[in-house]
């Protein structure tokens, strides 16, 4: 794994946006074709799931099983496509200092809370109700009559999970930590829609989610 | 095993109907709870991609990652289930001669099926046209008023597809042979939307897919010992949620 690590020439001086988004918190905003977009693990082992659309037309939208298809391969790291559902190139992961990054695992929901952990889990924050509070708040959202029906299976970025040769699916320990970051380049304009992960069940995070830093370049 | 021997394990008095789907075709129903359905893979090779809605809300729909992570696995056999994104229980595989049946990989689309396949088109090949998987699904999901919006990641059933320590995906060429089954029980009222065109990362270089058989019968409700209820906690909760849903 370690020969997919590459590191970035891009400084936060020159970044056009750069904002923190804390745990159990939404993020949404918009990036254009060329700009480059990174985010930042702060303190390590955190879950960042992303879900990416295309800006002039949401109906297209990052599709993990088209991007795992396209590619014959499972995880991300530096030189993957992020394929839409359309089957064109949203964005390129052109540098990676953790190495692995998950697309099959989506993202935590009340719902599956109560299936995963416990039936009386469901009060306790999650991605999917992020998302959905982020559809109906976010300026980038609001207008383009985004819903439920818009949420797919996500990207999880800093995320491990190893599938083997027979099938077994499992939530390893982190392979991040404080300071890694992942990088990708837009290949068209497109609307990011984030959830920095507010599980609470989950040792994979030492139970803490934190918070994430999000850079974009021109 | 032959075809004849297989569907000797079916009880049948008990088929309340069979139809075929040829391949590369596309087919959509309602399928109450309670009802099963054989899959049989007629000649060898086929793969059938599948999708599960809610018919009472069809914004619930069959979960990917959902199903993989309550089960801790990356493909689907005997025992499992296919969980919604409301955390219940759509369907449950109660019988399976194969052993793997992929979830990850989606339909190919039309651009796909020309690359590897070239182009038949119906002004030259009537019903013998190339069609793709994804084109398949959105018609049928036109029938119940859903669209691309609707369209999530599906379930390959009678193909196999195993990764390396780096995450390198392999499809098994000859996995599924003639007279493979897979029997799924719906554990709601579901619509169900059908493709048998070519797995994307099928290696043949000619377009050949295969046909299946559906043969229908009430199986009942999971009782308190059903396997798929009992194989783990997970899909233990996920039918009490179903349960409760149609209290
Ligand atoms: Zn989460």
């Amino acid at each position: 794994m370690m020969q997919n690590l590459v590191e970035s020439q891009l400084t936060p001086e020159n970044a056009v946006l750069d904002q923190v988004c804390n745990s159990g918190d939404p993020w949404m905003a918009e990036i254009k074709k060329g700009q480059i977009f990174r985010i930042l693990d702060l303190e390590g082992n955190q879950a960042v799931d992303t879900l990416f659309y295309s800006a002039a037309n949401p109906e297209e939208r990052y599709s993990a099983v088209d991007t795992i298809a396209r590619q014959a391969k499972l995880y991300l790291t530096t030189g993957s496509v992020l394929y839409s559902s359309e089957g064109n190139a949203m964005l390129t992961i052109i540098a990676d200092t953790c190495g692995r990054h998950d697309t099959l695992g989506g993202a935590c929901a009340a719902e599956s809370n109560t299936v995963r952990y416990a039936l009386d889990k469901r009060p306790m924050h999650s991605c999917r109700d992020t998302f959905m509070h982020a559809l109906n708040t976010c300026e980038c959202a609001t207008h383009r009559n985004m819903s439920k029906r818009d949420i797919t299976a996500n990207i999880n970025f800093f995320m491990n999970v190893p599938v083997t040769a027979d099938g077994v699916l499992s939530f390893a320990d982190g392979i991040s930590g404080a300071g890694k970051y992942v990088e990708m380049r837009a290949e068209m304009d497109v609307v990011v829609l984030i959830s920095n992960c507010p599980q609470l069940n989950n040792p994979c995070n030492a139970y803490n989610p934190t918070p994430v830093r999000l850079l974009v370049w021109n | 095993m032959s075809i004849e021997t297989q569907q000797k394990a079916l009880n049948l008095e008990q088929i309340l109907w069979e139809e075929t789907i040829p391949g590369g075709n596309h087919w959509s129903g309602l399928i109450r709870r309670g009802t099963s359905l054989r899959f049989t893979d007629l000649t060898g090779g086929a793969n059938l991609s599948a999708l599960f809605y809610n018919t009472e809300d069809k914004l619930e729909r069959y979960n990917m990652p959902d199903t993989l992570k309550g089960q801790h696995t990356a493909f689907l056999t005997t025992g499992n289930v296919c969980y919604s994104d409301m955390g219940r229980v759509m369907c449950s595989i109660i019988g399976d001669s194969l052993g793997w049946h992929d979830t990850i990989c989606g339909v190919t689309d039309a651009a796909q099926i020309e690359a590897k396949y070239g182009k038949a088109n119906f002004q030259t090949h009537r019903n013998d046209m190339y069609r793709s998987g994804k084109d398949g699904l959105l018609i049928e999901l036109a029938k119940y008023g859903l669209s691309k919006r609707d369209l999530v990641a599906n379930v390959n059933f009678f193909s196999k597809v195993t990764p390396d320590e780096s995450g390198n995906l392999s499809f098994v060429t000859g996995h599924s042979k003639a007279g493979s089954y897979v029997d799924v029980r719906f554990d709601m009222n579901v619509l169900l939307v059908l493709s048998t065109t070519p797995h994307p990362l099928d290696p043949a270089t000619t377009y050949k897919p295969g046909a299946v058989k559906i043969s229908a019968w009430h199986a009942g409700l999971a009782t308190a010992d059903d396997a798929c209820r009992n194989a783990c906690g997970q899909n233990s909760r996920a039918f009490i949620n179903t349960e409760r849903y149609y209290l």
